[in-house]
């Protein structure tokens, strides 16, 4: 194969990754991981570098329209950043000491998790009465809806913060955003309405992914060959997604991509189980 | 004044606009110079065969400190420039805790400041703490 053909497909890959990560929810990493190692044989350090990138250009993509609609809270999402880059740091300085095969079995169990949480049920009630932690904090806010202003507040402060510390290991470990689990922690631990959850989720991403890229960088896992295709196709994908979320039923979709990516999932697994990688 | 029932503080929505607007100009500005050092590469290199990707040989190939990176961009060398619209990408978040740590000490926000800039150590930490091993 010569390079413009590589190229050419990784790009069609990488869009197509794009597009199904923002119509999901479930960001352009998950895809650009088994693509690169199943489908182009490369190297899963290689792809794990090119899949922070994938994550941070989606995150930074779609939070600069949902942050100046005013449904992202800022103030959460900078507070979970602490845990989020802590773990991150963790994360990318385990990688080393993790052989290539654990990784591919610890991201295919991850994205069974992500598939699974992606077709539960979602938490769309404010809470009225939250913790003295989060008033501390100035965590409880309010977003725009169609019937005005919702105020809301949280609770569990502590386990949310501890769940974030875990997203951000496996974010750094895996180069991927896990916005599986900081929906997890925000939705189903802090009671934060689904929007909210996962729009401050997706802010958060672009640093987490940022605090373990600067590492991978230096480490050389970013090529430049492999990032050129894989940034332009995501970005390009993840914009038409936003594009066409608001005019199509993506719930078909989430079923079949789900079951796609459980397939994926159990394929890494075996691989890693069988050394292959 | 449109805002002036809002629920926020003008501050906190002027520095929301703010940062959405600093991540769109760094998403797009990222992407061109990445599209810009990519056709360079693909008409200087595009028939080759492809590098063994299945071989991970980490930083022996080059382009992986900013000195180098810089350097070779500067010198229209087609992987520097790709690496240096990868360096803006990732640097694109990194800015926005920049710009958060303005808005919180606008608003006088003293717990604020005290968290934005725990996680802007964090985020040193790792750039400039040699984790690279």
């Amino acid at each position: 194969m010569t390079i413009l053909t590589f190229t050419l497909l990784l790009l069609a890959g990488a869009y197509l990754a794009g597009l199904v990560g923002s119509l999901t929810g479930l960001g352009g990493g998950v895809v650009i991981i088994p693509l690169l190692t199943l489908v182009f044989h490369v190297d899963i350090r290689y792809a794990i570098g090119a899949a922070l990138l994938a994550s941070i250009a989606n995150s930074s993509g779609a939070a600069s329209a949902y942050v100046k609609e005013g449904i992202t809270n800022i103030r959460l999402g900078m507070f979970l950043e602490i845990a989020t880059t802590v773990g991150a740091v963790v994360g990318a300085l385990i990688a080393v000491y993790t052989p290539t095969n654990t990784i591919a079995i610890l991201f295919g169990s991850i994205l069974l998790f992500s598939a699974a949480m992606t077709l539960r049920k979602k938490n769309q009630e404010a809470l009225l009465v939250g913790s003295p932690a989060a008033n501390k904090l100035k965590l409880n806010n309010s977003y725009p809806t169609k019937d005005g202003e919702v105020s809301y507040k949280l609770k569990n402060v502590g386990a949310g913060f501890s769940i974030m510390t875990v997203a951000g290991i496996f974010s750094g470990l895996l180069g991927i955003g896990s916005g599986a689990l900081k929906v997890l922690a925000m939705d189903s631990t802090m009671h934060i309405p689904f929007k909210v959850s996962t729009t401050t989720s997706n802010f958060m991403i672009g640093v987490t992914a940022a605090a373990s890229a600067v590492v991978y960088l230096q480490r050389g896992y970013m090529d430049a060959c492999i990032a050129f295709p894989v940034v332009l196709g995501v970005l390009c994908g993840a914009f038409t997604g936003s594009k066409l979320l608001p005019r199509i039923d993506a719930k078909v979709l989430k079923y079949i991509f789900c079951t796609a990516i459980a397939f994926v999932a159990v394929e890494m697994i075996y691989n890693g189980y069988n050394h292959k990688f | 004044m449109k805002n002036i029932n809002s629920k926020q503080p003008l501050a906190d929505h002027d520095i929301e606009q703010f940062i959405g607007l600093q991540l769109r100009f760094g998403v797009v500005l990222s992407s061109l110079i990445v599209l810009t050092g990519g056709i360079l590469y693909l008409v200087q290199s595009g028939g080759m065969a492809l590098p063994h990707y299945q071989q991970f040989i980490g930083e022996k190939a080059g382009f992986t400190t900013g000195r180098e990176i810089w350097y070779g961009a500067i010198g229209m060398q087609a992987k520097g420039i790709i690496q240096l619209g990868v360096v803006v990408l990732i640097a694109t978040p990194i800015l926005r805790i920049f710009f958060s740590l303005i808005g919180f000490i606008v608003e006088k926000d003293r717990l604020y400041i005290l968290i934005t800039l725990v996680v802007l150590s964090v985020m040193m930490f790792s750039i400039f703490g040699g984790l690279k091993v």
